[in-house]
């Protein structure tokens, strides 16, 4: 499980069966210092995020597991919004 | 599974419920020398870890849906020990008393 940002969005209205109504969204993972580690990937969001808001997601097969219907072909999902992330009481990053 | 070092905490009040109540840490995965690797993860704490302290983590679904109890949950990285010390090639690397 990670630390991201919401960059972006992806709308794509035909998909495979079981992604209905899951919004696809942008995201670049943290590192410690808030700063871009590795590439952008597409995620769903299980949660209400959006661009700018700071996140945790899971990737593999649980990415899938936090979808409404989990039989579903999902690598990545956004897990939930992060309101703080304090790292030795300085705080990483919020969300814009 | 793999040691990290605990360096943060994450708040995170909206989020999957199989999250719910869960204590978010963020970690630094380190290298069998106790140096750092360029790698950061968030993991649910089971350990009762603290920031700081070295912890013992694994990364991997089923343990982790087997720590939560729930056969659904979108659970991957978990705390599950907090290390005493750390040998390598019969040398201390690591002591959590010192």
């Amino acid at each position: 499980m990670h630390l991201a940002r919401v960059i972006g969005r992806v709308v794509a209205t035909q998909r495979v069966g079981g992604l209905e109504g899951v919004p696809l969204q942008w995201i670049q993972p943290l590192d410690e210092h808030g700063q871009p580690a590795g590439h952008a990937r597409v995620a769903c969001a299980v949660v209400s995020t959006g661009p700018g808001d700071l996140v945790h997601f899971v990737d593999g097969r649980e990415g899938a597991l936090a979808c409404p219907r989990p039989f579903v072909p999902v690598d990545a999902a956004i897990l939930g919004f992060v309101e703080a992330a304090e790292v030795r009481g300085t705080h990483l990053a919020r969300s814009d | 599974m793999f040691l990290a070092e605990v360096i943060g905490t994450v708040v995170s009040p909206v989020q999957h419920p199989a999250l719910d109540g869960e204590r978010l840490l963020l970690l630094r995965v380190l290298q069998p020398d106790g140096s750092p690797a360029a790698e950061t993860r968030i993991a649910l704490d089971r350990a009762g870890a603290g920031v700081g302290e070295r912890v013992l983590v694994v990364d991997e679904g089923n343990s982790g849906r087997q720590l939560v109890g729930r056969k659904d949950a979108p659970v991957k990285t978990v705390i599950v020990g907090v290390v005493d010390y750390v040998t390598l090639d019969g040398r201390l690397t690591y002591d959590a008393l010192h």
